[in-house]
């Protein structure tokens, strides 16, 4: 169940991570010894099992629809690495 | 004047009440203490000195109207993933360097409420993943018993500076052994609740099915202070639980007759060090002809644990910690490659390598054809994890075991090795897994170092556990012998 120098590429891609080969050959040893690992899961017999989320059930939780507190919108952009006019800027999106 | 810091937050608590010291004079010592100790230890990431004078005057000002309190006036510290309005939080990481929360977790605000004062923020794996502490992207900690040796992980910072009277309590978070683990390596007390117990809102999530908040101590009864002061159901967190928190230090009984104690075989296999189960055994011996009935258990999901672990915990971290985007807060590289490569460049620069590759772990479990294999096979392994519990609880009322299978390792020798690193987890995960509220005790001590014994309780039955550890460090009496941690002395 190792996984390829083309899977860590992939993956790498969806979890928006640039990585070279270099650093994605490094991280395969320390993956794939877990992936060795995980063997062991597929010899037990689960099949009829529930799956479990979470420890205790959690159930949806509603509240009233009403106004709670919230951010001012300074604070909320105070950590931002660029911010203009009250709004996050980030680098441009659509071509001109 | 430090002869009071090494005293406990029930004991503190009476000399600011009876006068004999102010909560400035206090504040003040502590700080002086962290100045001279803290080259050696290097606990915290962020000391708050000016925040703690300014909390010790209001405190002051409370006591002197008369106020009476646990936490009034006491100096603890927090670790770096809880939020604290205005004062950075880091989660140990490059990506959060410069973060300043807008807001308070709400345990930060509940404590502030009770009057504590706050002297900093504490080192911690980062993202609270890893073992050791040393997976800090500021700098490691040091274990005040040997400073050659680590801490534990990931509240390593946490369960240090108590140990070091840095503090005379901190708050840690436990995902899969990470407040327990170092309590043992450190020789405090540690408590991971019942999973919705204690508010998250506001503790940087790592893997949400199992993160809890808990309190690092001297005594259980200070844990046990510490738990009433944050445990209840909070309405910012959905899955903080609707019960009525008891008062915790009701469960302080020195008297365990008929209490049934199990020992789960499998908990001290699995590479645990002979001494270390000789310690633990001992302990349960001891509790035994005291009036604990004590029987063998067995857990054999326990062994699956690790794997199923390392399945979940990833793939919700992969989740959680898409929100490291370079936009909203944080670090940001590589704007000149636009919106999604500086994303990309911002993420792999701005985490560090133990973070990356749970990262990938998780994205690869979740991915497109593999979720079967491996995430749900996880879930449904956990499922029967807690069956498992489930069923030996309905034999007897606590579980006890070693805490680590090791006491406290050096820096950099396990660093490099990807299985034996996480191995330190392997008794502490399967109560994240389950749920479950498990506290470490002071044991005894093998080579020197401390061991911890842990206890393990059903699902928000911290009263028992907190009784069994209770029972036990009276039995033990090693208070003193912790007093003074031999990495720190001459």
């Amino acid at each position: 169940m190792a996984l390829t120098l083309e899977q860590m590429r992939h993956t790498a891609k969806l979890a928006r991570l640039e990585l070279s080969d270099e650093q994605l050959t490094e991280l395969m040893r320390p993956i794939n010894a877990l992936m060795e690992h995980f063997e062991r899961l597929q010899a037990l017999p689960l099949d009829e099992v529930e799956p479990t989320s979470h420890s205790i059930p959690v159930f949806n939780a509603f509240r009233e629809d009403v106004v709670g507190e919230t951010l001012r919108r300074e604070d909320a952009l105070a950590n931002a690495p660029d911010a203009r006019d009250g709004l996050f800027i980030v680098p441009r999106i659509v071509e001109e | 004047m430090k002869e009071l810091l090494t005293l406990s937050v029930a004991e503190i608590n009476q000399k600011l009440h009876a006068r004999e010291v102010s909560a400035v004079e206090l504040t003040e010592a502590v700080l002086t203490h962290i100045s001279e100790t803290e080259p050696k230890v290097q606990a915290f990431i962020t000391p708050t000195p000016e925040l703690a004078l300014e909390m010790a005057r209001q405190a002051q000002a409370r006591l002197d109207a008369g106020e009476r309190a646990p936490l009034l006036g006491v100096p603890i510290a927090l670790k770096d993933n809880l939020c604290t309005r205005g004062v950075r939080t880091t989660c140990a990481s490059r990506i959060l360097h410069n973060f300043i929360p807008p807001y308070d977790a709400t345990v930060v605000r509940r404590l502030r409420e009770t009057g504590a004062v706050f002297v900093g923020k504490l080192n911690m794996d980062e993202f609270a993943m890893g073992s050791s502490t040393e997976f800090s992207a500021f700098h490691p900690t040091r274990n005040p018993w040997d400073l050659a040796r680590v801490p534990g992980g990931s509240s390593g910072g946490s369960a240090a500076a108590v140990a070091a009277h840095m503090a005379f309590a901190t708050l840690g978070s436990d995902t899969g052994g990470s407040i327990r683990q170092p309590a043992s390596f450190c020789g405090v007390v540690g408590l991971k609740p019942t999973y919705g117990r204690v508010s998250r809102y506001g503790l940087v999530a790592y893997a949400s099915s199992l993160d809890q908040i808990g309190p690092l101590t001297k005594t259980v009864e200070d844990c046990a202070t510490l738990l009433n002061a944050i445990a209840g159901k909070d309405p910012h967190d959905a899955t903080s639980v609707d019960l009525p928190a008891p008062d915790f230090r009701e469960a302080l009984v020195d008297d365990i007759k008929g209490i049934r104690l199990g020992a789960p075989k499998e908990f001290f296999g699995q590479g645990v060090q002979p001494e270390v189960a000789e310690t633990v055994r001992k302990a349960i011996g001891l509790l035994e002809s005291v009036g604990a009935e004590v029987q063998e258990v067995s857990l054999p999901m326990a062994e699956q644990s690790l794997a199923i672990y390392y399945i979940l915990a990833p793939a919700e971290c992969s989740s959680n910690l898409a929100r490291y985007d370079g936009v909203r807060y944080g670090l940001r590289v590589g704007a000149e490659k636009g919106h999604i490569g500086m994303m990309e460049a911002t993420r792999a620069e701005g985490f560090g390598k133990e973070v990356i590759q749970r990262i990938i772990i998780g994205t690869y479990a979740l991915s497109s054809g593999y979720y079967d294999a491996f995430y749900l096979k996880a879930q449904k392994g956990r499922t029967l994890l807690r069956q498992q519990f489930d069923a030996v609880f309905q034999q007897v009322d606590a579980l006890v075991c070693p805490t680590a299978p090791t006491p406290a390792f050096k820096l950099g020798e396990l660093v490099d090795d990807p299985l034996a690193m996480k191995l330190a987890d392997v008794l502490t995960i399967p109560v994240n897994l389950a749920g479950l509220p498990g506290l470490s005790v002071p044991c005894g001590f093998v080579n020197g170092l401390p061991v911890g014994l842990q206890i393990i309780g059903k699902p928000f039955d911290e009263m028992t556990v907190l009784r069994v550890g209770y029972v036990w460090e009276q039995l033990a009496c090693l208070r003193d012998e912790l007093r003074t941690p031999t990495g720190l002395q001459a």
